[in-house]
């Protein structure tokens, strides 16, 4: 990566940038592939609606995760304890907002998601702050110590969270408007999975226009290909960093909600269960690039649907392997961002 | 004393206090069946026994090698569903506990070589990230095949005739049972454990890792390839983990999912290496015990704590017996900022 020799002359355009398109051809081919596979038409469309609902959820957990890395690199293992907070935050509330949530009204309904969203987010952000302050804040830098010092904060997370709720589960149900299935001839997909797809296209449009389209994205932007440098032209990068860090957590707490009504179910650990899948997500799409994490969500969550129907056996292998032939292609993930 | 360093590879415990305190986990571990008799005591003895090489092989990789894998505990578990199936399908017998062991031996090495090829040449975070999809999704897989592992029942068996409770020993002064017998195998085969990988951190190789864990870019100038001293390290200390599962299924006479491979006995294992210290192999030992005592009596201590603050609100919710590894977890966060070379590291000072 030498400069050349000879500088351009200041009046060229800038080079069109070549888009790598390779990627993002992975989902419609992989879903093609698998329809002859499956053979039949409404079992085929249920599998990869429901694979698409899952995958938006990972995404939107993943996401905060790996924007935090990009920008600042640091891997936070504790990321998984935000989502069982989220979940738990949204437990709390939803018993005061039954009125709105047992209507059988869609808008009521979605008026209590959003309000318990809103509170998980806020909890988690919070949380998030007070987290980068005392737990990351004094090991930048170093990999290892970070990896530890996360583990850490979600141990203790994960045993005050028991210690507050109990180690047993607790019932999260569904609101009432989001229940059972919609049903077109031989296919049925479920509500919430509708719901969850629309929530994740959401919070995917809301990232690429605030990445894309206003200054802070730029900076954030900037700021993952060359932190220096955007400190050098005089912005404080720390504090960038410090509000990332606390839209990533808010955004694992929403990921939480969602995902604690699709297993309407929470655990203490159920944070962490899903982390794993979170991290061969980040993977696979490249650590720091938000667009390879939301193909590699729905990668993931698709091929998962898929093989659970043709081969059940191989279904929990199914990750790995797929994380191990996208590393075979592209050993930095789908969407390498520059600097590493 | 010239053999007592050799024995220690050179390498005795710094500092009189840290050398008391081994010394006496040593004596309380080799006497435990005299000191401490009652089946509880060996139990926590022979437990201790066998986590402080589980301890010591992770170190190998955390503080010597400076790689995070959170794939150790599936090798402890290979291991230790090695000599269990064996002895479950093959019958009770020394022969079957050689063939388990040594098939364990050759799965886990491969495995750690094929990971260790995968992701050990990317950066630390990858491998920390794609040793904890591999480990979880091998859990996945041991409780799935529950033909052949049991699931999460997991599988108990017999152990061979000299090892079971029933059988006697009368040794002159000194009438040993099986348990006993078993006890000492434990403790002496992680003894020879510990002192072989004593010798492995202090020999040439020993000190390319530490290398290579200081300034990877240095020691790779000086022509040591790194990716190979890493991948040997990994093998090593995956072979490790695997006897240390062995001699936890020879103790158990059981083996299953929750004892050896989830994700909860990877974070024990990690709290004892960072709280008794990184880069030494004193600490896991000082590490394994504390936790092992800790895991056992401590819940004790913070019942009564419990009690006694009964009326406040949420203390005795924090301090309930179950709670131990919340304080562990506060101690663990607390011994990287400030103790980064753990107790060992505060002893060895004075």
């Amino acid at each position: 990566m030498t400069a050349p020799a000879t500088p351009a002359p200041a009046a060229r355009p800038a080079p069109a940038q070549r888009r790598d398109v390779a990627p993002l051809l992975l989902v419609p081919l992989l879903a093609l592939a698998a329809l002859p596979l499956i053979g039949d038409l409404s079992t085929w469309i249920t599998l990869t609606a429901a694979g698409l609902a899952m995958g938006m959820i990972i995404f939107i957990i993943a996401s905060g995760l790996t924007l935090v890395f990009g920008l600042m690199d640091v891997l936070n293992f504790g990321h998984g304890a935000f989502i069982s907070v989220g979940a738990y935050a949204a437990a709390v509330l939803a018993p005061s907002l039954s009125g709105l949530t047992q209507t059988d009204s869609l808008v009521l309904n979605i008026v209590a998601l959003l309000a318990l969203i809103a509170l998980a987010m806020a909890v988690t952000g919070a949380l998030g702050y007070a987290f980068e302050r005392i737990i990351i804040m004094p090991v930048y830098g170093q990999h290892l110590k970070q990896i530890l010092v996360t583990v850490g904060g979600l141990i203790v997370a994960e045993q005050l969270i028991i210690a507050v709720f109990g180690p047993v589960q607790i019932a999260l149900p569904l609101p009432a408007a989001f229940r059972g299935s919609i049903v077109f001839g031989d296919v049925a997909i479920e509500r919430y999975r509708v719901i969850a797809v629309a929530v994740g296209l959401v919070v995917f449009a809301a990232m690429l226009l605030v990445l894309g389209r206003t200054k802070i994205g730029l900076l954030i932007r900037a700021g993952v290909e060359n932190g220096e440098m955007v400190e050098a032209l005089g912005y404080h990068i720390r504090r960038l960093f410090v509000g990332v860090f606390i839209a990533g957590s808010a955004l694992a707490g929403l990921g939480g909600v969602m995902w604690g009504f699709y297993r309407e179910a929470l655990t203490p650990a159920m944070g962490m269960d899903v982390m794993v899948l979170v991290f061969i997500v980040v993977v696979i799409g490249g650590l720091g690039s938000v667009g390879g994490c939301f193909i590699g969500a729905l990668l993931v969550a698709v091929t998962a649907n898929y093989t659970g129907f043709l081969a059940p056996k191989l279904a929990l292998g199914s990750n790995i392997l797929l994380m191990a032939l996208i590393l075979l292609w592209r050993s930095r993930g789908l969407y390498p961002v520059a600097k590493r | 004393m010239k053999l007592l360093r050799a024995i220690l590879s050179g390498d005795p415990p710094r500092g009189r206090v840290l050398t008391m305190v081994l010394l006496a986990i040593l004596l309380g571990l080799a006497l435990a069946p005299w000191l401490f008799p009652g089946t509880a005591s060996l139990n926590v003895a022979a437990k201790i026994s066998y986590f402080v090489v589980l301890a010591a092989s992770y170190d190998l990789l955390l503080g010597y090698t400076g790689i995070v894998s959170f794939a150790h505990t599936m090798f402890f578990g290979i291991g230790g569903y090695g000599a269990g199936l064996a002895l479950f399908n093959l019958g009770p017998s020394w022969s079957s506990i050689l063939v388990g062991t040594a098939a364990a031996l050759v799965l886990a090495v491969a495995l750690a070589l094929i990971i260790g090829l995968f992701s050990l040449r990317v950066r630390a975070l990858f491998f920390a990230m794609i040793t904890l999809a591999v480990a979880s999704a091998f859990s996945i897989l041991a409780s799935q095949l529950s033909a052949i592992t049991g699931g999460e029942d997991g599988r108990t068996f017999r152990l061979p005739e000299a090892l079971r409770p029933g059988f006697h020993l009368d040794a002159g002064p000194v009438a040993l049972n099986g348990r006993i017998i078993a006890y000492y195998l434990v403790f002496l085969a992680s003894l020879i454990l510990f002192l072989a990988m004593l010798r492995v951190v202090n020999s040439p190789f020993g000190r390319v890792l530490q290398a290579i864990r200081e300034n990877e870019f240095r020691a790779e100038a000086l022509g040591y390839r790194t990716v190979v001293y890493r991948s040997i390290a990994n093998c090593l200390a995956a072979a490790a983990a695997t006897l240390a599962g062995v001699l936890s299924a020879i103790w158990l006479r059981y083996t299953g999912p929750a004892v050896t491979l989830s994700f909860d006995v990877m974070l024990d294992v990690l709290l004892m290496v960072v709280i008794g210290g990184m880069g030494t192999l004193y600490g896991a030992v000082i590490g394994a015990t504390i936790f092992v005592l800790a895991e056992t009596y401590l819940q004790s201590l913070m019942a009564i704590i419990s009690h006694a603050t009964a009326g406040l609100p949420l203390v005795p919710l924090v301090f309930h017996p179950d709670r131990w590894l919340l304080w562990l977890g506060v101690l663990f966060v607390l011994s990287v900022y400030f103790f980064p070379f753990g107790i060992v590291g505060r002893l060895a000072r004075r």
